[in-house]
């Protein structure tokens, strides 16, 4: 395919429907890494992963393998995994603790933000090479900032803050963090990484579908109301058992007690219009009663019940990050071609809460995240299915126009479906999707949101 | 009961345990997860069973790190429910497996349970593509009503911790 230009970019995301071409074409993938994944804050992992100086983990940006490290000054640093001699990959542990990097080709040895620190034989270079020159050193990512720990860079030397980018979303992050009594929360427990093949697109666009679980979800949910209750668990198959069932509400439940919310930069969540106790029926739950009267220990009670009516379920950053925080869990979406995505799934320990709690924690991301979870399995089939759907060249436009009549405005900035079935959070992320590929402003690049 | 069972009832409470008894017994469960017999599979195992993969290797409990399967004995029982379902999507195609299990080990035993290593290796096809898995096995064994049944089932894959497509027939 020739090189894309934007206006013709801009003709395939149309009023309530986009072209196929957008979740199948190459180019586009490559267009989209430079221009969403290059510019956009990509989130990157939490600062609990380095909380020492020295401290370090490897992760991707888009296809770029980077470094996150606390360097010697206590800063955050994000470099690319590239000696800046002939472009060995320098770190290879997945993380850990280092007081310096060094290529093990010919041993140029860096500094933790990257500046060349010693170079062996320096004798033999050009009389013009400098080792403190920025070309001596390996390369930064242009922005980091962080969130109340949560990291983000971006490769743009300029642009919107972190914060202006997550706009309304920020709240999102405070609830994950606000309800650990000690007022910090700490990656733990492990990770998942699944893989399908089928865009990167489509993990976010289900994880607000709310009209999904009824159909995809059946055999999970069939098997979970069948099964008997007295038969021994020792609390993680109670917990599956019970988010299999709750897939199973009928539509009448999404309809008049769920609903979605959608903010600028394709932002959204999912959320309760209500109150907080159905999906996870926690305030039965003697472990979840303990950790309350933690936090009211630690918060004060009017503060406590303040965190805890935050009823949100999965919260979206577009283009990366999806994450809940009743059960403190966390999906980070890596691109790798047009048709085969990448997630990375995190736990995160509430300081000062019950240990038994972090066992839940635990017990509901085997279900929801896990690679052989009765659950997720179902999905993945889903992403791999219209992965193979879309690539056939039989019709070339799909629907995105559920609720698109309905939609109506939201406090902050939002819009908002008029229940939890409405696509606009689908809509939402093409507006920004637009904005970004065409380097339109957002409002500018409205097809979906207009009202 | 099953072909394993009829065996293994040569072994009374109390007896020494034979390695090659505990051999076709994993045979004998190998096959019956071939032959897709998920319901005899899941009468191997006791009421207060566990059933574990672990996502990391050397992990040390289920409880504080995730899995990539950790089935107490009420979710064991829905997973095996859920695989007889004709709307179980991920499973349509059905995937025909295909398993060697080898270098069976006694680990260690005494009257009431013996714990017992092997090898397996397994081929998945489905829809067109091969996967193929392999690792080590921990059963814990007991004799239950006469039988030897699973009270604890480990399988350390070798790829535990790589990116993986979903995992919907048991190792
Ligand atoms: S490539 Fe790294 S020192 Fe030569
Ligand atoms: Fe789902």
């Amino acid at each position: 395919m020739e090189q894309q230009p934007a206006h013709s970019i801009a003709q395939l995301v149309q009023p309530a429907r986009v072209h196929r071409s957008l979740y199948t074409d190459p180019q586009i993938f490559e267009l989209e890494l430079k221009h969403i994944f290059g510019t956009a804050w990509i989130y990157v992992g939490h600062e609990s992963q380095v909380r020492n100086v020295g401290d370090y983990f490897c992760t991707m940006l888009g296809r770029k393998a980077v470094i996150v490290v606390r360097d010697a000054s206590g800063k955050l640093q994000v470099i690319h995994n590239q000696c800046a001699h002939r472009g060995a990959m320098v770190v290879a542990s997945d993380k850990g603790h280092t007081d310096e990097f060094q290529c093990c080709y010919h041993g140029w040895t860096y500094h933790l933000d990257g500046r060349l620190k010693a170079i062996p034989l320096l004798h033999g270079y050009p009389a013009d090479f400098n080792p403190k020159s920025g070309k001596t050193a390996m390369t930064q990512v242009a922005r980091v900032m962080s969130y109340r720990g949560f990291i983000f860079v971006s490769e743009a030397a300029d642009g919107p803050s972190l914060e202006e980018a997550l706009n309304h979303m920020t709240t999102s992050i405070d609830d994950m963090v606000d309800r650990a009594p000690d007022g910090d929360i700490e990656v733990a427990g492990g990770t998942f990484r699944h893989v399908y093949n089928g865009n990167w697109k489509l993990y976010l666009e289900n994880l607000c579908d709310a009209a999904h679980p009824w159909f995809t979800h059946r055999s999970s949910i069939d098997a979970a109301q069948q099964q008997k209750d007295d038969v021994l668990s020792d609390g993680s198959g109670e917990i599956a058992i019970r988010q299999m069932r709750q897939n199973g509400a009928p539509y009448s439940f999404w309809e008049s007690q769920v609903g979605i919310w959608t903010y600028p930069n394709g932002h959204s969540y999912l959320g309760d219009y209500h109150d907080d106790s159905k999906l996870v029926a926690a305030m039965n739950d003697p472990v979840f009663r303990d950790y309350i009267g933690m936090l009211e220990a630690k918060k004060g009670k009017a503060e406590a019940r303040r965190i805890l009516e935050v009823s949100r379920w999965n919260s979206n950053v577009y283009p990366n990050l999806s994450f809940m925080s009743q059960f403190q869990q966390l999906r980070v979406i890596h691109p790798i071609a047009v048709n085969r995505t990448e997630v990375h799934t995190y736990c995160f320990k509430l300081r000062g809460a019950p240990e038994r709690m972090f066992q839940n924690t635990i017990s509901f991301a085997n279900i929801v995240n896990g690679t052989g979870s009765l659950v997720l399995t179902d999905d993945l089939e889903i992403y791999n299915r219209i992965g193979i759907g879309l690539s056939s060249e039989g019709a070339d436009w799909i629907e995105i126009g559920r609720g698109y009549q309905s939609d109506g405005p939201a406090d902050h900035g939002g819009r908002q479906g008029k229940n939890s079935t409405s696509e606009i959070y689908i809509r939402n992320m093409f507006d920004a999707w637009l904005s970004y590929m065409t380097g339109t402003p957002a409002s500018a690049a409205l097809r979906q949101g207009a009202a | 009961m099953s072909a394993s069972a009829a065996s293994s009832t040569t072994v009374d409470g109390g007896a020494p345990w034979r390695r090659a008894d505990c051999e076709d017994f994993l045979v004998h469960e190998a096959r019956l997860l071939d032959e897709a017999q998920f319901d005899a599979w899941l009468a191997l195992f006791t009421p207060d069973a566990q059933y574990w993969v672990p996502s990391e290797p050397n992990q040390q409990t289920p409880h504080h790190t995730v899995s990539l399967i950790y089935d107490d004995r009420r979710l064991l029982e829905t997973r095996v429910r859920r695989l007889a379902s004709p709307r179980i999507y991920s499973q349509e195609p059905r995937s025909r497996t295909s398993r060697i299990v080898a270098n069976v080990t006694l680990e260690e035993s005494s009257p009431d349970y013996a714990i017992v290593r092997s090898k397996f290796m397994m081929i998945e096809f489905r829809r067109n593509e091969q996967r193929l898995f392999g690792g080590t096995c921990f059963h814990r064994l007991v004799r239950y009503d006469g039988a030897l049944c699973i009270r604890l089932k480990r399988v350390d894959l070798v790829n535990c911790d790589a990116p993986l497509d979903g995992l919907v027939v048991p190792f």
